[in-house]
């Protein structure tokens, strides 16, 4: 990149942010709160894209993670009091260990196996926050009922308030921006090459001195904790947790989010999250009657038409448009289209 | 101890139903290894087909037979024009395809034939000769059936020169197609006869846990549970994991962990599974070439 780049990246990304800032209070409460689900789903998703996307490692069980950690903020909140910014941390810390430890099977198993293995791990949390143990906890089938945080100080911005919704938007925006940069920081570096190394060529990996079974395992943490964070700003905005709020079309919702924002494509999370909160709402006007079928048919569409998805698509645009642009010598590696070694 | 006896038998009987389930995903598996996540969606649309026969007032074998012929030709379909184009795509699109399918056809069962809970016939009477003190009838009539299904399909594939031609294609599609086999169409064939198995798996299942869009979601996890205990690449293995699985998950249900927590009971089954056994029971070592 060079210096003039890198400051054209700079002003972009500070525009990107004053808009995001102004946004809120141009728009009615019910929109703010959607766009703060999109921000949310955003972590998430570029939780598991460091994992799916450029770790090879293929979850259908990422709901789970938001789950825990969406409970972990939760049961804080109410039970222990605990103010609702302080549980981020710890939702991030928890799922970074129950990851870490669900990274070991996954060391075993490739591909299709453990997809199938996380994809009942997605199917099993739901009836496990519903187990009578924990139910003094969890609240059992009716989950827990939160308050929404009260913004600490208010101001009128284009003659809206400052209100609950409008400050959570910004908190949750605060720590989406700190997720995205320590995210490609990560990525970019040392640790991103040698994920993206293990994705394609695992034996090859092992043989230039990368330890696999840490950093697979590792991986897998975090991008729990990615999640985890992801979930427990859920529960904050939605203020409210219950089993159901969890089903494994969360965790599919997610991958789909993935597959459409485009694979190993840190700011596709953002599409992909777009497409997560508003598309079932479009296919919902499409037919009332059966929207998840249009969802389904526009999933199966888009990987025919569109593999490598919104990221995808934008690059090839590019490429076309400013055929210089696309022969840079040295591409980020940890940005070019993924390969499978199976 | 008859109390036991009863958990052990009707944890068998449920047990049939999932190495069914496992048996349809282990020929998946061996033909084109991909693990068919819509597998269990495709089994219940196929039961709504017969419950909407049933309720136009066909004989229950005449539906029964037309079920499965259809969901024959269906499996076959689905093969032919949404599998196939991505056969050679990565895993992560094959996966994504499936969870396309699991989403589709849930969605059609919910919206053609309405959310609400239904009863499902059992052709076998209950007070038939086939009860005994531990069986009910419908209980011995699903495994009889089921082992039908076991002995045909072996006897297809030990017997006719398609089943021949079936087992070529899945060990080796190179030479298989050099002797004049047609590779591709034998995968579809796969796929035809897995959603037949589970259409009979289905119709097998609904009148012990009633009929619903979301039936077959937890029998699919213990079924993959049986395949991988099995051995994912041994049909007989399958069933012996079916009937394990089976038995298990009934007594682990009465006596350890109650009914709640049966989904996390085949998850940690999967597991272990995995890490422990990583080849199944009865399944061999695979060895790969660097």
């Amino acid at each position: 990149m060079t210096a003039r780049q890198r400051r054209i990246a700079w002003l972009l990304g500070a525009l990107l942010l004053a808009a995001a800032v102004v946004l809120p209070f141009m728009v009615k409460n019910y929109r703010v709160f959607q766009f703060n689900l999109v921000l949310v789903y955003a972590i998430a998703i570029l939780g598991l894209n460091i994992l799916t996307g450029f770790n090879g490692q293929i979850s259908l069980g990422h709901g789970a993670f938001f789950a825990i950690g969406g409970y972990a903020a939760a049961v804080m909140m109410d039970r222990f009091g605990v103010p609702y910014w302080a549980t981020l941390p710890v939702a991030g810390v928890l799922c970074f260990g129950l990851g870490f430890l669900m990274g070991f099977p996954a060391l075993r198993l490739g591909g299709h196996y453990l997809a199938l293995a996380t994809y009942a791990l997605a199917l099993a949390v739901p009836q496990l926050l519903k187990w009578k143990l924990i139910e003094p906890w969890t609240g059992g089938v009716q989950g827990i009922v939160l308050s929404k945080p009260e913004p600490p100080f208010t101001f009128r911005l284009l003659g809206q308030p400052l209100n609950a919704d409008r400050w959570l938007f910004l908190f949750t925006c605060a720590v989406a921006v700190l997720m995205f940069v320590l995210a490609h920081n990560l990525l970019r570096g040392r640790i991103g090459r040698a994920l993206v190394a293990i994705r394609d060529h695992p034996i090859a990996a092992t043989a230039m001195g990368i330890n696999l079974p840490i950093v697979k395992s590792t991986t897998f943490g975090v991008s729990a904790a990615y999640t985890g964070v992801a979930g427990a700003l859920g529960a904050i905005s939605v203020a409210f947790v219950a089993p159901d709020s969890f089903s494994v079309l969360l965790s599919i919702s997610l991958l789909v989010g993935l597959v459409v924002g485009g694979l190993a494509s840190i700011p596709g999370a953002i599409f992909g999250a777009l497409f997560v909160q508003f598309v079932p709402n479009v296919a919902n006007d499409l037919s009332k009657s059966a929207p998840w079928a249009i969802y389904g048919v526009l999933l199966i569409g888009l990987m025919y038409l569109m593999p490598t998805g919104a990221m995808g698509l934008l690059r090839m645009t590019w490429a076309r448009w400013r055929p210089a642009a696309a022969l840079d010598p040295k591409p980020d590696p940890a940005l070019t289209t993924r390969r499978h070694s199976t | 101890m008859d109390a036991l006896m009863h958990q052990v038998f009707s944890g068998l009987a449920s047990g049939c139903i999932y190495g069914s389930i496992a048996l349809a995903l282990v020929m998946i598996y061996q033909a084109t290894h991909h693990i068919n996540f819509a597998q269990g969606e495709l089994a219940t649309f196929s039961t709504f087909i017969a419950w909407a026969l049933l309720q136009r007032g066909w004989p229950y074998w005449a539906a029964f037979i037309v079920t499965v012929a259809g969901s024959f030709v269906g499996g076959l379909a689905i093969q032919r024009l949404i599998v196939r184009p991505v056969e050679r795509a990565p895993v992560l699109t094959n996966v994504i395809v499936f969870i396309g399918l699991l989403v589709i056809f849930n969605s059609l069962s919910g919206w053609l034939f309405d959310y609400t809970i239904k009863a499902f016939p059992s052709p076998f009477a209950q007070d038939s000769a086939l009860a005994t003190r531990f069986f009910s009838a419908h209980e011995v009539g699903s495994v009889l059936v089921m082992l039908c299904v076991l002995l045909v399909l072996w006897a297809f594939f030990r017997f006719t020169p398609i089943g021949l031609a079936m087992r070529a294609a899945a060990q080796n599609p190179e030479s298989a197609r050099l002797v004049g086999i047609r590779v591709s169409w034998m995968l579809a064939m796969g796929w035809g006869l897995a959603s037949a198995i589970g259409a009979v798996a289905g119709m097998m299942i609904a009148p012990a846990v009633f009929l619903d869009p979301n039936m077959m979601t937890g029998i699919l996890i213990y079924g993959f549970a049986a395949a991988l205990l099995g051995g994912i690449d041994n049909p007989a293995g399958a069933v012996a994991g079916g009937f394990i699985v089976g038995v298990l998950e009934n007594l682990l249900g009465a006596y350890v962990i109650g009914t709640e927590l049966k989904l996390t009971a085949a998850l940690l089954l999967i597991v272990a599974t995995l890490t422990l056994w990583p080849n199944g029971l009865f399944g061999r070592n695979v060895v790969t070439r660097v």
